[in-house]
């Protein structure tokens, strides 16, 4: 599986990765190579068989639907981590380039 | 190379307390021969002989250390077989108050303000923590030399990589800066690294100890583990973090046996598997002579020995090469630069995570965020994801239907002794391929232990180097391969080598 510069670019795009042109490039051949390994497993049949998300057969495991709560402590030190607040909330950045109406 | 005297009635004549193995120092403590603070400055002056030739940690803890030491002499009940015991925390693990990296740059500044279950279940237990060690960033790799801070050494030899990517942990026990460590193994991380350096690692089942606090690299595979100088330090490490977490919900409620006391069963009666797949092309000739001299020793203790077939473990490195970098760029989405960690501190938000996540992560981290995006992409999810989920349970069956017949499976934990770095950075694939023989056993989720069964030269070189055994169990039945695995031990020495360092 051959995988192009433009692909690269656009899977990096997609995981919100910013790449520089040669590295798009060095990426391609890498991820192509891999690619091609990872084609061995079409040679194995699977029709019929289920897929394995996990292995312990656990299923659903709810807990209450109830508020944990944190310490003031805790959510202090949490809040620290953020490189911007306001009013003792997150700051995210703009999502749209221009106000438009 | 020189060989550790670790039998019991000799603690008096040791000169370096940071040589015990867990079991003995507990021992020591307990008849107050030595406090936590004697043996916790021991490791500290061998951290401080040490560290600069090996990194095998990223931050050091002394003060820290310490005062959980005296806190612990000073209560004087050494009743907990781990209390007051130094240990080595790789990076990965969330440690309240103290920088955990995860060896990436977007992690360079952050403190987490709790810590993770398995080390809070250590310090519930005495535990006192010398440092976080180094591995590869976000636990991908298998040299740590992907860890933004720089890669640890081998002790045996300084050129080579140490394994990984719970590198900085297996060389830190190999090292006796610690007496042991705690690493997390996704396709090989404890193991590989612990036979790279010729000490024990153990990866327990899927489900058998919590993740939570546990910076998440493969959810359906990372699994906590212990990096120790002896199978009974292994099994006493296990006994203190096994166990159901309501805090993580893929912790299965077994009963937790008492892992120390099946030690001494012995192997008479057992059988013992031998998958031929494992012996096959890639593997050097001095590993497979090692594996095979373990497997006729197990013969002479008693186990019956007979080959099996794993036909579909050739296919595991290629299943956890897409599932693994799926569930990695998912579980790597939360590194958005806005809530913590580094941020780029761009205009809007697109910008934001592209400059960020470009910052942020190594080159190893982004291959595999693109890898496992592509894999998950729209159009091509079934013939990638979903393809490897069946392909899995192919893995798994296989597994299944060997433990049927035998107790156990014994193979070599990687086909080559440690490799110099740089050898494999050029090339991911190769680098890939040295996991060759312990992912399947993570795809199945089946608990494995590595443990010293030889040394052998390199082929581009003339030290000696250790050669790991691989012991593979049944779902929960860490016991069987502990039992196997101190056996083995008691009848040989290979456990008792360590590196000669300058």
């Amino acid at each position: 599986m051959k995988l192009s510069k433009q692909a690269v670019a656009h899977v990096a795009r997609l995981a919100r990765l910013g790449l520089t042109d040669e590295e798009a490039k060095q990426y391609a051949e890498q991820l192509s190579s891999i690619l091609d390994y990872v084609e061995q497993l079409k040679r194995v049949d699977t029709e019929g068989i289920e897929p394995t998300a996990q292995v312990t057969g656990l299923e659903n495991i709810l807990r209450d639907d109830v508020v944990a709560g944190v310490s003031p402590e805790v959510k202090a030190a949490l809040l620290k981590q953020a490189p911007a607040l306001e009013k003792n909330l997150v700051k995210t950045k703009s999502v749209f380039d221009e106000v438009s109406e | 190379m020189k060989s550790l005297n670790n039998e019991p009635g000799t603690l008096n004549r040791y000169m370096n307390l940071h040589e015990l193995t867990v079991a003995h120092a507990g021992a020591g403590l307990a008849k107050k021969e030595f406090s936590s603070e004697e043996l916790t400055r021991a490791c500290f002056g061998q951290i401080k002989k040490t560290e600069p030739s090996l990194h095998s940690f990223i931050s050091v803890t002394e003060s820290q250390a310490v005062k959980q030491a005296r806190a612990v002499d000073k209560a004087g009940d050494f009743s907990q077989p781990l209390a007051g015991i130094p240990a080595g925390i790789k990076d990965l693990f969330c440690t309240a108050g103290v920088k955990t990296t995860a060896a990436s740059k977007i992690l360079d500044d952050y403190t987490p303000p709790y810590s993770a279950t398995a080390v809070r279940r250590l310090f519930d237990r005495g535990a006192v923590m010398v440092g976080k060690n180094n591995l590869d960033e976000f636990a991908c790799g298998s040299s740590t030399e992907t860890s933004a801070f720089g890669p640890s050494k081998n002790p045996w030899d300084l050129e080579r990589v140490p394994g990984g990517s719970s590198g900085g942990s297996a060389a830190a026990v190999a090292a006796d800066q610690c007496l042991y460590a705690l690493g997390t193994d996704t396709g090989g991380s404890i193991r590989q690294p612990a036979a790279l350096c010729g000490v024990v690692g153990l990866k327990p089942t899927y489900g058998r100890v919590s993740r939570f606090g546990v910076v998440a690299m493969a959810s359906s595979l990372d699994q906590v583990g212990p990096i120790t100088k002896t199978v009974e330090d292994a099994a006493i490490v296990l006994q203190a973090i096994a166990g159901v977490d309501p805090l993580d919900s893929t912790t299965v409620d077994q009963p937790v046996p008492d892992y120390r006391a099946g030690l001494a069963a012995g192997i008479k009666g057992l059988t013992v598997g031998v998958p031929k797949e494992f012996f096959g092309e890639g593997l050097q000739p001095d590993v497979r002579a090692a594996v095979e001299q373990a497997i006729e020793q197990l013969k002479a203790l008693g186990a019956t020995v007979r080959e099996v077939s794993l036909p579909h473990s050739p296919f595991a490195l290629a299943v956890y090469y897409i599932l693994m970098p799926s569930e990695l760029s998912s579980n790597l989405a939360r590194y958005d630069g806005l809530r913590y960690g580094l941020t780029a501190n761009k205009q809007t938000l697109l910008e934001n995570y592209l400059a960020t996540r470009a910052q942020g992560f190594g080159p190893e981290i982004r291959r595999r965020v693109m890898l496992g995006t592509y894999a998950l992409s729209a159009g091509y999810y079934d013939a990638y994801y979903r393809k490897a989920q069946k392909v899995r349970t192919l893995v798994r069956r296989d597994f299944d239907h060997a433990f049927e017949q035998v107790d156990c499976l014994v193979t070599p934990t990687t086909p080559t002794v440690a490799f110099k770095l740089g050898e494999k950075t050029g090339d991911p694939l190769s680098m890939y391929l040295s996991d060759v023989l312990t992912v399947s056993i993570n795809i199945a989720g089946v608990p494995a232990i590595s443990i010293p069964c030889g040394l052998a030269k390199p082929a581009n070189g003339k030290t000696k180097l250790p050669v790991g055994l691989q012991i593979i169990g049944n779902h929960f039945d860490e016991e069987t391969i502990l039992r196997v695995a101190h056996a083995y031990e008691q009848a040989t020495d290979w456990h008792t080598k360590r590196p000669s360092l300058p």
